[in-house]
């Protein structure tokens, strides 16, 4: 972009404030997370979409997720991805962001200067979202949950075909296969991937299939599922393949299955140590936010003459871009940088 | 190579004991004679003297990957094993879609083994080479051949008991195979698992005896006079045998561990021939047993120097006599067995005798119990004076009778990252109770929360910060803990007045709230109690 220096010079079009990323000439805040009059989502997971604001502006793609997230009663208004709207001073946009179903990268422009903010993002293929798409931008807000060079993700593909085999083999064994992974995202993307490859019911846990009916409902194609709940009592699981949010492990609700191999599907999963020390048997390397070579692809697509990073290894990832001649810093955010996904 | 990274995915994705004995032997099976014998060095923790210092490795890796070192640095300290954070950081790299297979014993005699004849400049052209060209499940492998780490997290008792099942040999048997020195060849791995089992036969010792817990009152056992009392030793059982000229010291576990025990060694040696005692290995100076912890640290330790030995001396102290001059003396009573092994130590003063504990009521002997933690034993063992000596755990005859651990509830209060392997989580905690409307931090304590707790409490402690001081954070005042502890005392040292022995973590109470847990008066009148 053919950006001028002057913009150093302004006050910046985005600061962090105590409730959360602002925009003062849009009057608007990001993702905030404490309770503000006007907030944009950039999606539907609970570090970005919190209750309590007046009103919400999110995508239209994202819609019924945010609405289940932040409450039916909210006042929530939507954007088609790419539909531009003033709001005082700026202009602001959503763009695919290939994270999950409706997650979008947000563009602000104010007189001639444009900020992306990412929120969270992802460069590979997934049949459950819009992907990725590239926004020129003189200054780029970016995640870095996984901004260290030991996280790169397989084929997508792969990794499904692993999670088959490992279903598989738990099948051939009698056991059942529990597969833990976040409930908003990653849960129907395994089951898209899977639908190319198989067409059993999986099981799953109660949280998972709220979500499912939404993604069904967006039209994306999945292997069918069965609530866990329904099931009747006394019923085997040997063979089944169920998923479930991490936060069912090790509770009496894992009783019911008998035998079992626990699997977890993370990008977290990348390192042994997190696989052993939460005493999976499995883990498969799965993630919906960019990896290292994404992250730094990304940044250079985007064009943009400054970065400012957030989430998990922002700082390391800010000073490697610094290094590499990026004007780069991190951002204090309170995002959690999903510690599940 | 590719055959053992798959030996090790799948014993590094179970934790089912006899899943993993199952992939051992299956291993074992189907690899060639060759191969199982150097995956075997391996398993049972022997190491390549070091062919390059990792400080080559780093930089190499570096190199290649354009990493700086500060950031080497960072992803280290998140991942925590350098063998892994190397081969991680080397998947960036473009790989072969079909890469090469060597047998093991081929990569050890043909490639590693010969680096230590190569310059560092040979010896990286070497193994960038095999990087490039290696699945990183192998990489992984191999960065661990090359620092001389690579531990594949099974115990030698499972390598034993999978080794026995494809020799269809006893386990004691393949133990005793397995001693000493070896060169990991075909001609070895094969004798190894060769049914002629004559040589292995005199090494053998016995099923060991076990006492169960004692629930009941100790009146209901009936006389006093009937019973032989003794102090539950906190150490190793063992078995020491001397037959036909070589001593072996046999654990609990079915493992031979004589090297370990230099100076219980050459006591035995002493013994007559054809003699096989009952005990507990211990560390024991000055006719006293030191805590369990020096002795634990001892066998932490791969090196026995000196300086170890003379940190930690180790003793048997003998329980039982169940062979002399060759004979089986079990099936008689141990009043009779007892008789003969006092007679026979009185001459060897380097095996002491384990004392019998003198009372006369069972309410006196209880008052005694009290005395246990002073002298860094567990309890008493009860063993009725006419018990033969049996197999396995067998109720009735031989009872242990436990002191139980002091416990306290407390909060946590301040967290401390670990050490090593462990320094990118919190591990180390400091516990509070009660001081009024205050809490006090009272004691420590590390050990005692499985490896899943550990991680679940981490990430709690990571959301729920307070401050930080350098390394160390305050959290909020949520968590319970209960804590055991050994003993108390009084302590100027400490801000609380007290000092806790050997704190350990019990469990986490995510029951209680922090209102719930104990006061520090309450804790004070245990001072009496301890004394
Ligand atoms: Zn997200
Ligand atoms: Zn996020």
């Amino acid at each position: 972009m053919d950006a001028s220096v002057s913009f150093q010079a302004r006050r910046p079009l985005i600061t962090v404030t105590p409730h959360g990323l602002y925009c003062e000439p849009g009057g608007f805040h990001i993702d905030p997370w404490r309770p503000v009059e006007r907030a944009l989502i950039t999606h539907a997971h609970g570090d970005h979409a919190r209750t309590g604001h007046q009103r919400y502006l999110g995508t239209r793609a994202g819609e019924a997720l945010l609405r289940r997230r932040v409450g039916a009663d909210s006042h929530i208004d939507a954007l088609e991805y790419g539909e531009p709207l003033k709001l005082n001073d700026v202009t602001v946009s959503f763009h695919p962001a290939g994270h999950v179903l409706g997650s979008a990268q947000l563009r602000i422009e104010h007189r001639g200067e444009v900020w992306v903010i990412s929120g969270d993002y992802k460069r590979a293929a997934d049949p459950t979202c819009a992907p990725f798409e590239v926004v020129r931008c003189h200054t780029f807000i970016t995640e870095a949950t996984f901004g260290l060079p030991i996280f790169r993700w397989d084929d997508t593909r792969e990794v499904a075909e692993d999670i088959l085999r490992w279903w598989d083999a738990n099948r051939a064994a009698g056991r059942a296969a529990v597969l833990f992974c976040y409930a908003l995202g990653k849960a129907q993307r395994i089951l898209a991937e899977l639908a190319r490859l198989t067409d059993r019911t999986a099981f799953v846990h109660g949280a998972v299939q709220g979500l499912v009916e939404v993604y069904r409902d967006a039209g994306v194609k999945m292997i069918p599922t069965q609530l866990v709940s329904e099931v009747a009592k006394g019923t085997s699981f040997a063979g089944a393949l169920v998923l479930a949010p991490p936060s069912a492990g090790g509770s009496t609700w894992m009783r019911r299955f008998g035998e079992a191999e626990t699997g977890f599907a993370s990008g977290w999963m990348r390192v042994r140590g997190n696989r052993r020390r939460r005493g999976f048997d499995r883990g498969f390397v799965l993630s919906d936010h960019a990896d290292w070579s994404e992250l730094l692809r990304t940044v250079a697509d985007t064009g943009a003459e400054r970065v400012l990073t957030t989430h998990g290894s922002a700082e390391p990832l800010a000073r490697y871009l610094r290094e590499q001649g990026v004007d780069a810093s991190p951002l204090a955010t309170q995002f959690e940088g999903e510690a599940e996904d | 190579m590719r055959r053992l990274a798959d030996l090790y995915e799948r014993l590094d994705q179970t934790t089912s004991t006899n899943a993993k004995v199952e992939a051992l032997a299956r291993y074992f099976q189907e690899a060639p004679p060759e191969d199982a014998a150097w995956a075997l060095y391996f398993l049972t923790g022997q190491k390549l003297k070091r062919l390059l210092t990792t400080k080559l490795l780093v930089g190499w890796t570096q190199e290649l990957t354009h990493i700086p070192d500060w950031l080497f640095a960072e992803v280290y300290a998140s991942v925590g094993d350098l063998a892994e954070v190397i081969s991680l950081l080397l998947d960036n790299l473009e790989r072969p879609s079909a890469p090469e297979e060597l047998p093991l014993s081929q990569w050890l005699t043909q490639r590693l083994l010969p680096l230590r004849e190569l310059d560092a400049t040979a010896q990286r052209e070497q193994v960038v080479s095999w990087w490039r060209a290696m699945p990183r499940r192998e990489v992984f492998l191999l960065n661990k051949m090359l620092t001389g780490e690579l531990r594949v997290g099974v115990s030698s008792t499972l390598v034993v008991r999978a080794l026995a099942k494809v020799a269809g040999l006893p386990a004691p048997d393949v133990a005793h195979r397995l001693m000493g020195t070896w060169t990991p060849s075909k001609e070895f791995f094969q004798q190894l698992v060769s049914p002629e089992v004559s040589d292995a036969e005199h090494s053998r010792p016995y099923p060991f005896y076990l006492a169960s817990p004692l629930e009941q009152p100790p009146e209901s056992l009936g006389d006093l006079s009937e019973w032989l009392v003794e102090w539950k030793w906190d150490g190793i059982r063992g078995q020491l045998l001397h037959r036909k000229g070589d001593v072996y010291l046999w654990s609990r576990g079915e493992e031979l561990i004589t090297d370990r025990f230099p100076e219980i060694t050459e006591a035995a040696k002493a013994l007559p021939e054809g003699t096989v005692l009952d005990g507990e290995v211990l560390a024991y100076e000055d006719c006293k047993p030191l805590p369990f912890a020096r002795l634990q640290r001892r066998i932490g330790r791969q090196k026995l120097t000196p300086r170890v030995l003379a940190e930690a001396p180790a003793a048997f102290i003998a329980y039982d006599l169940l062979e002399q001059d060759g004979q089986d003396l079990r099936a008689l009573p141990l009043r009779e067995r007892r008789e003969r092994l006092a007679a026979l130590l009185k001459h060897h003063p380097t095996l002491p005798l384990s004392p019998a504990v003198e009372a006369s009521s069972w309410e006196a002997l209880a008052h005694t119990r009290s005395e246990a933690r002073e002298r860094n034993v567990e309890g008493f063992m009860l063993k009725r004076l006419s018990s033969p000596y049996l197999t396995g755990r067998k109720r009735g005859d031989w009872w242990k009778w436990k002191i139980d651990p002091f416990t306290v509830d407390a909060v946590l209060l301040y967290a401390h990252p670990g050490h090593g392997r462990r320094s990118s989580l919190y591990t180390d905690y400091t516990f509070a109770v009660w001081n009024g409307t205050d809490l006090l931090p009272v004691t420590k304590a590390y050990s005692g929360l499985t490896d899943e707790e550990i991680g679940r409490l981490d990430r709690w402690i990571r959301a729920h910060t307070r401050e930080k001081f350098g390394p160390v954070r305050s959290v909020e005042p949520e968590q319970v803990f209960e804590l055991h502890f050994e003993g108390i005392q009084k302590s100027p040292r400490h801000k609380s007045g007290v000092a806790l022995r050997f704190p350990r973590i019990a469990r986490w109470r995510t029951d209680k709230k922090p209102q719930d847990a104990d006061s520090l008066d309450s804790l004070k009148e245990l001072l009496h109690a301890s004394a």
